[in-house]
């Protein structure tokens, strides 16, 4: 189970939620991200370091590589939060929007 | 009319911002109203609220339980703080994943406008960088492309 706390104070840098972004296209090594982000190979390093312990991002040996990739279940674990109040927000006002037109409907019969 | 508007205020707080058809008794009652609110507030398509208990007075509780009929779920606890009949619900909150996520307190008024009613939803965050994490992580194209990217594979 990924640690909620870890995750969300990972994900409150602005450098680091640019990785994930940039990881979401593919797996990247830790040179392939510097020169984006305009950042050292220690910084850059550094925040990989807290996306890992955080559980938002894997790691795999290729070589002398480590490249990394988003970590699937850590997404999807904070998605469900998130996709509550980002996404389905709008789809459930729209439901309320029906729900509302029926009370309304119901209410004028009630009253005739 | 129907736009929502979704916005921050401060280091800490969230603000939605709707406007509905209905009078304001109406979309007050289908936000404490278990039958009206297990027809609306349902998340992704496909979830089901099966146990919705809204005990609508100070100091009441609320549970909220989501399923997708697949075996996945989770839930919502919370408490009441204040409730203004038909005009202003106070409440907090917290998501249960199943670590619970950090306390949302929820201010929802409910304005006459015409003859519908604008609703404000107001939320305070306990720090910055919670409410960051929130409302970061969704708004990142790269990271909906992820999300894109995991409905997919799910």
């Amino acid at each position: 189970m990924t640690n909620l706390d870890a995750a969300f104070s990972a994900l409150a840098d602005p450098t680091r939620r640019g990785i994930l972004a940039r990881l979401a296209l593919g797996e990247a090594t830790v040179m392939e991200l510097v020169e984006p982000f305009e950042m050292t190979q220690p910084a850059i390093s550094r925040h990989l370091k807290v996306l890992e312990g955080a559980g938002l991002i894997v790691r795999r040996v290729e070589g002398t590589k480590r490249p990394c990739r988003l970590a699937p279940s850590a997404v999807t674990e904070i998605d469900q939060w998130l996709a509550m109040l980002r996404r389905a927000l709008e789809a459930n006002y729209g439901r309320l929007d029906d729900v509302l037109a029926t009370m309304t409907t119901e209410e004028v019969k009630g009253r005739s | 009319m129907s736009k929502l508007t979704l916005k921050t205020e401060g280091d800490t707080h969230v603000v939605v911002i709707r406007r509905f058809a209905a009078p304001p008794e109406a979309v007050y009652r289908a936000h404490i109203e278990p039958a009206l609110l297990q027809k609306w507030l349902l998340g992704p398509p496909g979830w089901s609220m099966p146990v919705c208990v809204n005990e609508a007075r100070p100091g009441g509780k609320i549970r909220y339980e989501w399923s997708n009929g697949e075996g996945a779920g989770f839930y919502l606890t919370g408490e009441y703080v204040e409730l203004a009949p038909f005009s202003r619900i106070v409440h907090v909150e917290r998501m249960h994943m199943p670590d619970p996520t950090p306390d949302n307190r929820v201010e929802t008024s409910f304005a006459p406008d015409g003859s519908g009613t604008l609703m404000t939803m107001r939320m305070t965050l306990p720090d910055a960088a919670t409410r960051t994490a929130m409302l970061s992580t969704g708004m990142e194209t790269g990271m909906e492309a992820s999300y894109a990217r995991l409905d997919s594979m799910s």
